[in-house]
């Protein structure tokens, strides 16, 4: 009953069924194989058009000098990048309490309510929400009633965007942590609030921190929303956000379509800085999960 | 912390040392509690906020709204059909290019790849969800357009020209390169890395033992995957498309940098288009009165239809992820 039979007999035997079924897998593979690379293709496209046309716009001058005005010479970047800074960082700092608080909730408290299962739901929801609407709501509430785009209004924007990742991970990482971690708090006599902040939100760190990373890495390079709350300027930066701030995703936007030459080559760097900073926060965030685990 | 020491040092009855604690306790409850709600009461602010701001635009026109083609500035007439045609014909081209791509990234990554190439491939795709939408656009405009003009708008619109069907739906007026056709393959890839990731995840969760048997009894790689993965992860993975298209939806910058922004309805999808999401991006920052009710009021448009598609892809995901 062993391989008695000639190899040539048993392709004879099973022959046609056999190359169909071995003609489709192959096909399969190869196509499999091939959209893969086309992504991958196009990701090294996306970023080898930036690098070539944004180095030349890279110079210290990008870094020091403001924003040009229509037909001017020369100009950086500095101011934009100065407000980008700002107004990300401004976000961060409002989404973050407010998203760590809630993912707590839904992790520790809300566990196997009605209430956080909704919460939770709507959270994921919110989480893939067009940003443009994020952008018309801030509009509404904040722009509209105080008559003027305002550098406020654009961080509150990029914080109701950061404030859903924030929530899923935080929710996401106090999972992973083990009940016998919160007994052993709560058997010291340690009550709930004192068990979360000392001991699961610290068994938490890593993956919490990846989570605000994330965030932070989605929110910077968000441009719908800004154009209808911070908008944009061409002056220095000032420490004042009652006007409208510059930053380089609108900068990007209103430069990239301009008939000036030095405009577009900023463009092309502003994008160069903002995928490269962004990129290599995801990489970082992503180690950071890894390396936790 | 600082609650730990208190309590290590408080002297006292049991009474006066719970106290401070109890109140903390009840101040950290309530504050996650607020902050969890937080996220209802968004949700219900972005829904009352655009039912509000469009509520003068959809008074004035009322359905005329969203059956009317015309959107004409100076005599304050506004309707929102071609930009609602577009936001649909860009989304279904984009599911219609990424949705095969993905299925099929997914299976590279779970089936096909080598452990070594698995995890860098897995962190170039999700990268490409990293990349914001404007650098797409700037990618779409100043390389994909000329190119596609060039190789796909101008051959195609020769071939079809005068062939009763085709001939209308691939004719390009005026081969530029901008239009619905071009929005809808750079959409495409940018929600590529979001039906993968999730379709892969699924894919990793079906238990091996499924997958063992099949090759246990002779099935081949594509056998497996078409008999024995898909139609088990089956629902999520229609759930993952879904997602996909509410991101397809909503998309702006890139849209708006490629779509053309016209604003009449052409049979073609070759010719420039606009979306629901392009029309605001561009006419925002000018629009005054009753063009910006008009504007919120398309946005409120976009918030329905893509809180729709969400929530049902979110059931989906959710259903087929407790199996």
């Amino acid at each position: 009953m062993t391989m008695t039979t000639p190899a040539g007999s048993t392709e004879v035997v099973w022959g046609r069924v056999r190359q169909g079924r071995r003609t489709a897998d192959r096909a399969m593979k190869l196509i499999a194989t091939g959209f893969t690379f086309l992504a991958i293709f196009v990701l090294f496209w996306i970023l080898g058009l930036l690098i070539v046309k944004g180095i030349g716009g890279l110079s210290l001058a990008t870094f020091t000098h403001v924003t040009p005005g229509p037909g001017s010479e020369g100009g950086g970047l500095a101011n934009a990048i100065v407000g980008s800074l700002v107004l990300t960082f401004l976000g961060i700092v409002v989404a973050t309490p407010v998203g760590v608080l809630a993912g707590t909730y839904l992790a520790e408290y809300g566990r196997g309510s009605k209430l956080a299962d909704l919460i939770r739901f709507i959270n994921d929801i919110l989480l893939s929400a067009p940003s443009i609407l994020i952008g018309l709501f801030v509009y509404v509430i904040l722009v509209e009633p105080f008559r003027g785009y305002s550098g406020w209004a654009g961080g509150v924007a990029l914080g109701i965007i950061a404030i859903p990742v924030i929530v899923r991970t935080t929710e996401d990482m106090l999972r992973l942590v083990p009940g016998g971690l919160r007994e052993a708090g709560s058997a010291l006599g340690a009550p709930p609030s004192v068990v979360i902040t000392s001991v699961t939100w610290r068994a938490a760190k890593s993956g919490m921190v990846t989570g605000i990373l994330l965030a932070l890495a989605r929110i910077a390079g968000e441009t719908a929303p800004l154009i209808f709350t911070a908008l944009n300027n061409n002056s220095w930066f000032a420490w004042n956000l009652s006007g409208g701030v510059a930053n380089l995703p609108v900068t990007i936007y209103q430069f990239a379509s301009a008939p000036y030459e030095n405009w577009q080559e900023l463009a092309w760097a502003g994008s160069l800085i903002i995928t490269v900073s962004i990129l290599i926060l995801s990489v970082v965030a992503r180690r950071i999960v890894r390396g936790g685990k | 912390m600082a609650a730990v020491t208190d309590h290590m040092t408080a002297p006292g009855a049991p009474a006066i040392r719970r106290t401070p604690m109890a109140t903390f306790d009840l101040i950290f409850r309530n504050a996650s509690f607020l902050a969890a709600l937080f996220v209802l009461v968004l949700l219900a602010g972005i829904m009352l906020s655009m039912v509000i701001g469009g509520w003068p635009a959809f008074r004035e026109f009322g359905l005329g709204f969203i059956t009317s083609s015309v959107w004409d500035t100076q005599r304050e007439q506004y309707g929102a059909w071609p930009a609602i045609v577009g936001t649909l014909s860009t989304a279904l081209i984009a599911l219609l290019v990424g949705v095969p791509l993905s299925l099929g990234i997914a299976v590279y990554l779970t089936q096909l790849a080598p452990a070594w190439i698995k995890q860098p491939v897995s962190t170039a795709i999700e990268l490409l969800a990293a990349v914001p939408s404007i650098i797409y656009g700037m990618w779409g405009l100043f390389v994909f357009v000329p190119l596609f003009a060039a190789y796909v708008q101008i051959p195609v619109s020769n071939l079809v020209e005068g062939i009763p069907i085709l001939g209308t739906v691939m004719y390009s007026r005026s081969p530029s390169g901008l239009g619905i056709l071009t929005a809808g393959i750079i959409l495409a890839f940018m929600i590529i890395p979001f039906i993968a990731s999730i379709t892969r995840d699924m894919l990793d969760q079906i238990p091996s033992v499924l997958r063992e048997s099949a090759y246990g009894i002779g099935a081949t790689t594509w056998e497996v995957v078409r008999h024995v993965l898909v139609p088990q992860a089956g629902v999520s993975i229609i759930g993952a498309i879904m997602l996909g298209l509410g991101r397809a939806l909503g998309e702006t910058m890139a849209v708006t940098f490629v779509v053309g922004n016209a604003n009449r309805l052409s049979a073609s999808i070759m010719d420039p288009g606009s979306t629901i999401a392009s029309r605001i991006a561009n006419e925002f920052n000018e629009a005054m009165g009753l063009q910006l009710n008009s504007l919120i009021a398309l946005g409120c448009i976009l918030f329905f239809v893509t809180f729709v598609v969400l929530v049902a892809a979110r059931i989906l995901v959710a259903r087929v992820k407790s199996f």
